[in-house]
C-alpha cells in the first residue's frame, strides 16, 4: 500500500495484518541503451580501465639478468614487488600505505568536486556491469524487448540466447580471473602452464574465485552491491556539501510536469508549467533503477546516462538541455530567487584534499627518489650490553643487517666511528684487511652480521658514547650508515 | 510488535513502530537474497557440529566425522618441521665446527638453532644473553675456565664440569681453610698477593713475601707460578680482570677458605650431537671464542 505525499491515514484503516514484507523481492532492472556525452565517455574509460586491467600483465620491463621482466609483477614467494623501474621490498610496505592514502584522499576530492565520479565512471562494480548490460543488450536486444520477453512465455530462440548470454558473461568472467593471477607470477609462462594444466592449483582456484565473483556481482547482483554491500555510499553521504556537483535534476526547471500536448495549452493560458515532460526516460536508461527527479538518493551512482536520456528528449522537443546536470542545491535556491548561477570548485574542503593529495605525493616521491639501494641497520646486544675482557677492554656486540638491492654481488668495508682506538671485528669473517673489515654482499637480499667492537679500557667519565657504523661499497661508493651506541658497565 | 501498522506520511512506507523523539524508524526490508544467505550460514554452522568436535559429553565430547584435533595437527605440523629441517641440520652434522663457522649460510643456521637451544637449556645459569652471574661464567668474554677454542666449548658442553659423567673435566679448588692446610692469616695474606697479581689495591701492613711464599706452596701448582691459569685443570688465571666469583677481599678469602666446585652438567645424551654443534657454534660467536 504506497501513499501520496501528504495523504493522511488512520491506522484503522489499514488492510488487517499488514505489516510490511520480511524481505524485499528483487525488482530485476532492465536499463535502455543511450547516446550522449556521458555514454561516451563511460565507454572510453571502460576500454581504458578493462585494457588496463587486461592486458597489463604482458607489458615486459628490462630489469637485468635474474630479475623478472614483467612491468607490474607482486611476487610473493619472493617477496618482491615491481612497478615498472620501482622495486619494493616487504619492509617497504609504507608505499601501499601511502598508496591508499591517496586513493582515500582523491576520493574525498572526486566527491567534493563532482559527487560519485567514483561510483559512476570508475568503480570496477560499475564498469563489469556496464560491460555485461550491453552484452544483455546486444544479445538479447533493448529495454523494450527484453522486457516483453519477460512478460511472455519462453520460447527455444528465447532460451538459446539466454544461453548465449550466459557464455558470454562467464566468458568475460573467467577471462577477468585469469588476468587476476598473471599479475603474481610470469604471465607468459603462466598462460602457457594454464593452458597445459600444468599450472599450480592455486592459480586454477582464484581463476575459479573470481570468475565466479564476477559472474555473480556484475550479471546477478550489480546495483544491489552499491545499495547494500558498499559503504562508499554511505561515507560520500556523510562528506558531501552543499557545493559539490552532483547529477541533479532541476526542479525549480522542470516543475510543473506536464506533458508535452497539454503544456502548450497550458503555457498559452499563462500558466507556470515546467520543462519536465514527465517521459520517464531518465527513469528507463537508469543502471540502478532509480528516478532521479525524486532527489539525491542512496541508489544513485552518477552515471550521468539520465542527462543523456533526457538531453535527447529535450532536443527533440525544441527546449533547451540539461534539464538533468550537474548542479547542486545552492544553484536551484539561487534561480529559484532569480538570482544568478554560482559554481565554488576552490574551497577550503578541496583545498585542503588538494594539498594532502600534493603532500602524500611529494612525501613519496622524496622517499622513493631518496632511498639507496643500499642499506645497513644496527642493533645493540641487549644482554649483555657490555662484556669486559680479560685485559680490562670493553667489547659491545651489534647485530648488523646489511641490505643489497642491486642485482648483483658487491663487496663492502665497514668503518666504525666510537670510542678512540676501538677495533672492530665480525664474527665468522677473517677479513685480509684486519682493521676495516670486507665483506661480500650477495645480490638482492639481506645479509646478517655480528659485529665486535672493543674499546681499551679506560676511566671514562661518560657510560655510553655515539657509534656510527659505515659501510661503503668499494666499487661504486655507495655508502650507508646507522647510528647506535658504545656502552661502558 | 505493536505498532507496526503505522505509516509515516511523508515517505508513505510503513514505519517498524520505533520512535524517538517524534522520529520513526521506516521499515526497510532486507533483500531476499540477503535473508536466504543468512539461514543458509545457519544451516552451514550446524555442518561444523557434525564434523567438527562440538558437544560435551559426561566424560568426552563428541569428535565429529572429521576426527579432527587441534594436539594431532600440532604434533603433525612438528613433524613435517622436522623432516623439513632435517635435511638442512644433516649438513651441519657432516660439516666440521670450524667450516661451519666460516660458511655464512651454515653459521646463519647454527647461530639461530643454537641461540633457541641455548635460551630452553642454558639461560637458567649462564643467563639469556650468556652474560654469567656469580659462580656462572660469563660467555661472551675471552676469559674461559676450560678452554675457549670452538672443540673445548663442544667437549665442555657434551660431558661438562665435575659432572659426574666419566669424560667430564675434573679440578678442584682445594677448602684450605676449612681442611686446616692455612691458617686464618695465611689466608689473609694470600688473598692480599693474589688481589696485587691484578694490581688491586691491597692492605697497608700486607707481606708480600710471605704471600709470595705461600703462593708458591700452595696456589702455583694449579694455578701456575705466573698464577696465569691453567685450563687443563679449570684454574682460572688470576691475574685478569674477570672473577668468576668476585675479587674482593673477602670473597677470596672465602673461596681460599672453603674452595670452589661449581658444576656443568653434561649434555651428552640429552641433547643431540648435531644441537651440541650448534650450541658450541652459538657459544663461541658470542665473542670470546678462540
Amino acid at each position: 500500500m504506497k501513499l501520496a505525499v501528504n495523504e493522511t491515514v488512520s491506522r484503522d484503516d489499514l488492510p488487517i495484518g499488514e505489516d510490511g514484507p520480511l524481505y524485499t523481492a528483487h525488482k530485476k532492472v532492465h536499463p535502455q541503451s543511450v547516446c550522449g556525452t556521458f555514454r561516451t565517455i563511460k565507454w572510453r574509460l571502460m576500454v581504458v580501465c578493462l585494457g588496463i586491467y587486461y592486458l597489463l600483465p604482458f607489458v615486459r620491463w628490462r630489469r637485468g639478468l635474474g630479475a623478472p621482466d614483467q612491468a607490474v609483477l607482486l611476487d610473493f614467494p619472493n617477496r618482491r614487488f615491481y612497478f615498472f623501474f620501482i622495486e619494493l621490498w616487504p619492509q617497504e610496505l609504507y608505499y601501499f600505505t601511502g598508496l591508499l592514502v591517496l586513493a582515500a584522499l582523491a576520493l574525498f576530492l572526486m566527491n567534493a568536486l563532482g559527487g560519485r565520479i567514483w561510483c559512476g565512471y570508475l568503480c570496477p562494480q560499475t564498469a563489469w556491469t556496464d560491460l555485461f548490460y550491453a552484452v544483455e543488450r546486444w544479445v538479447e536486444g533493448d529495454r523494450r524487448d527484453r522486457l516483453r520477453a519477460a512478460a511472455r512465455p519462453m520460447t527455444v530462440e528465447r532460451a538459446a540466447k539466454r544461453v548465449l548470454k550466459h557464455a558470454i558473461w562467464l566468458m568475460i568472467a573467467w577471462w577477468t580471473g585469469g588476468a587476476w593471477v598473471l599479475y603474481f607470477a610470469d604471465a607468459h609462462t603462466l598462460v602457457r602452464d594454464l593452458a597445459t594444466f600444468q599450472a599450480p592449483a592455486i592459480a586454477y582456484i582464484w581463476i575459479g574465485i573470481l570468475t565466479a565473483t564476477t559472474y555473480l556481482l556484475a550479471g546477478y547482483m550489480r546495483e544491489q552491491v552499491c545499495v547494500y554491500m558498499c559503504p562508499w555510499p554511505r561515507i560520500q553521504a556523510a562528506l558531501t556539501d552543499e557545493w559539490a556537483l552532483n547529477v541533479t535534476y532541476k526542479c525549480d526547471r522542470g516543475e510543473q510536469r506536464c506533458s508535452l500536448k497539454k503544456s502548450f495549452d497550458l503555457r498559452a493560458r499563462g500558466e507556470k508549467i515546467g520543462d519536465c515532460i514527465d517521459c520517464n526516460q531518465c527513469a528507463a536508461v537508469c543502471p540502478t533503477g532509480i528516478d532521479i527527479r525524486n532527489g539525491a538518493q542512496l541508489g544513485c551512482i552518477q552515471c550521468g546516462l539520465c542527462i543523456d536520456a533526457c538531453d535527447v528528449v529535450m532536443k527533440k522537443i525544441g527546449r533547451k538541455t540539461r534539464l538533468i546536470g550537474y548542479d547542486n542545491d545552492v544553484n536551484i535556491r539561487r534561480r529559484m530567487e532569480g538570482k544568478s548561477e554560482v559554481f565554488k570548485p576552490v574551497r577550503p574542503r578541496t583545498i585542503v584534499y588538494a594539498s594532502l593529495i600534493s603532500a602524500v605525493c611529494a612525501m613519496m616521491l622524496y622517499g622513493l627518489l631518496s632511498r639507496t639501494l643500499l642499506d645497513v641497520s644496527v642493533l645493540h646486544d641487549r644482554n649483555p650490553v657490555a662484556v669486559r675482557l680479560s685485559d680490562g677492554s670493553i667489547r659491545n656486540g651489534y647485530t648488523v643487517r646489511l641490505l643489497n638491492q642491486r642485482t648483483f654481488d658487491r663487496v663492502i668495508a665497514i668503518d666504525i666511528d666510537g670510542p678512540p682506538q676501538t677495533s672492530v671485528h665480525v664474527v665468522g669473517v677473517d677479513s685480509v684487511t684486519v682493521e676495516r673489515p670486507m665483506i661480500v654482499l650477495a645480490r638482492d637480499t639481506t645479509t646478517e652480521l655480528r659485529l665486535l667492537v672493543t674499546a681499551p679500557a679506560d676511566d671514562k667519565s661518560e657510560r655510553s658514547m655515539p657509534l656510527r657504523v659505515r659501510v661503503t661499497d668499494i666499487g661504486l661508493g655507495e655508502v650507508a650508515s646507522a647510528t647506535d651506541h658504545f656502552i661502558f658497565p | 510488535m505493536t505498532d507496526h501498522n503505522d505509516f509515516d506520511r511523508i515517505s508513505g512506507r510503513s514505519t517498524t513502530g520505533h520512535e524517538w523523539d517524534g522520529i520513526k524508524e521506516l521499515n526497510t526490508p532486507l533483500p531476499r537474497w540477503w535473508i536466504s544467505t543468512f539461514y543458509a550460514t545457519i544451516l552451514w554452522a550446524i555442518g561444523y557440529w557434525v564434523v567438527y568436535p562440538a558437544w560435551p559429553l559426561l566424560s568426552s565430547f563428541t569428535t565429529g566425522v572429521f576426527h579432527y584435533s587441534s594436539r594431532a595437527s600440532v604434533v603433525n605440523d612438528l613433524a613435517d618441521l622436522e623432516k623439513l629441517r632435517g635435511e638442512k641440520m644433516a649438513v651441519l652434522g657432516t660439516s666440521s665446527l670450524t667450516e661451519i663457522e666460516t660458511d655464512p649460510a651454515l653459521l646463519a643456521l647454527a647461530r639461530a638453532r643454537g641461540k633457541t637451544v641455548f635460551a630452553d637449556n642454558c639461560a637458567p645459569c649462564h643467563g639469556s644473553g650468556g652474560a654469567g652471574a656469580k659462580g656462572y661464567p660469563n660467555l661472551n668474554d675471552d676469559d674461559w675456565l676450560w678452554g675457549g677454542s670452538l672443540d673445548q666449548i663442544q667437549q665442555t658442553i657434551r660431558f661438562g664440569a665435575r659432572s659426574g659423567h666419566a669424560q667430564a673435566h675434573e679440578g678442584q679448588m682445594l677448602a684450605f681453610g676449612r681442611d686446616g692446610i692455612l691458617k686464618k692469616d695465611e689466608i689473609a695474606t694470600v688473598a692480599n698477593y693474589v688481589r696485587s697479581l691484578s694490581a688491586l689495591s691491597t692492605e697497608a701492613n700486607f707481606d708480600a713475601a710471605a704471600g709470595t711464599r705461600i703462593f708458591a706452596d700452595n696456589c702455583a701448582v694449579c694455578h701456575g707460578e705466573n698464577a696465569k691459569g691453567n685450563q687443563e685443570l679449570g684454574a682460572p688465571n688470576l691475574t685478569d680482570h674477570i672473577w668468576l666469583y668476585g675479587s674482593d677481599e673477602e670473597t677470596l678469602i672465602e673461596t681460599i677458605s672453603y674452595g670452589r666446585a661449581g658444576i656443568m652438567p653434561a649434555w651428552s645424551g640429552r641433547l643431540d650431537p648435531i644441537t651440541i654443534k650448534t650450541l658450541a657454534v652459538y657459544v663461541h660467536s658470542l665473542g670470546g671464542g678462540q
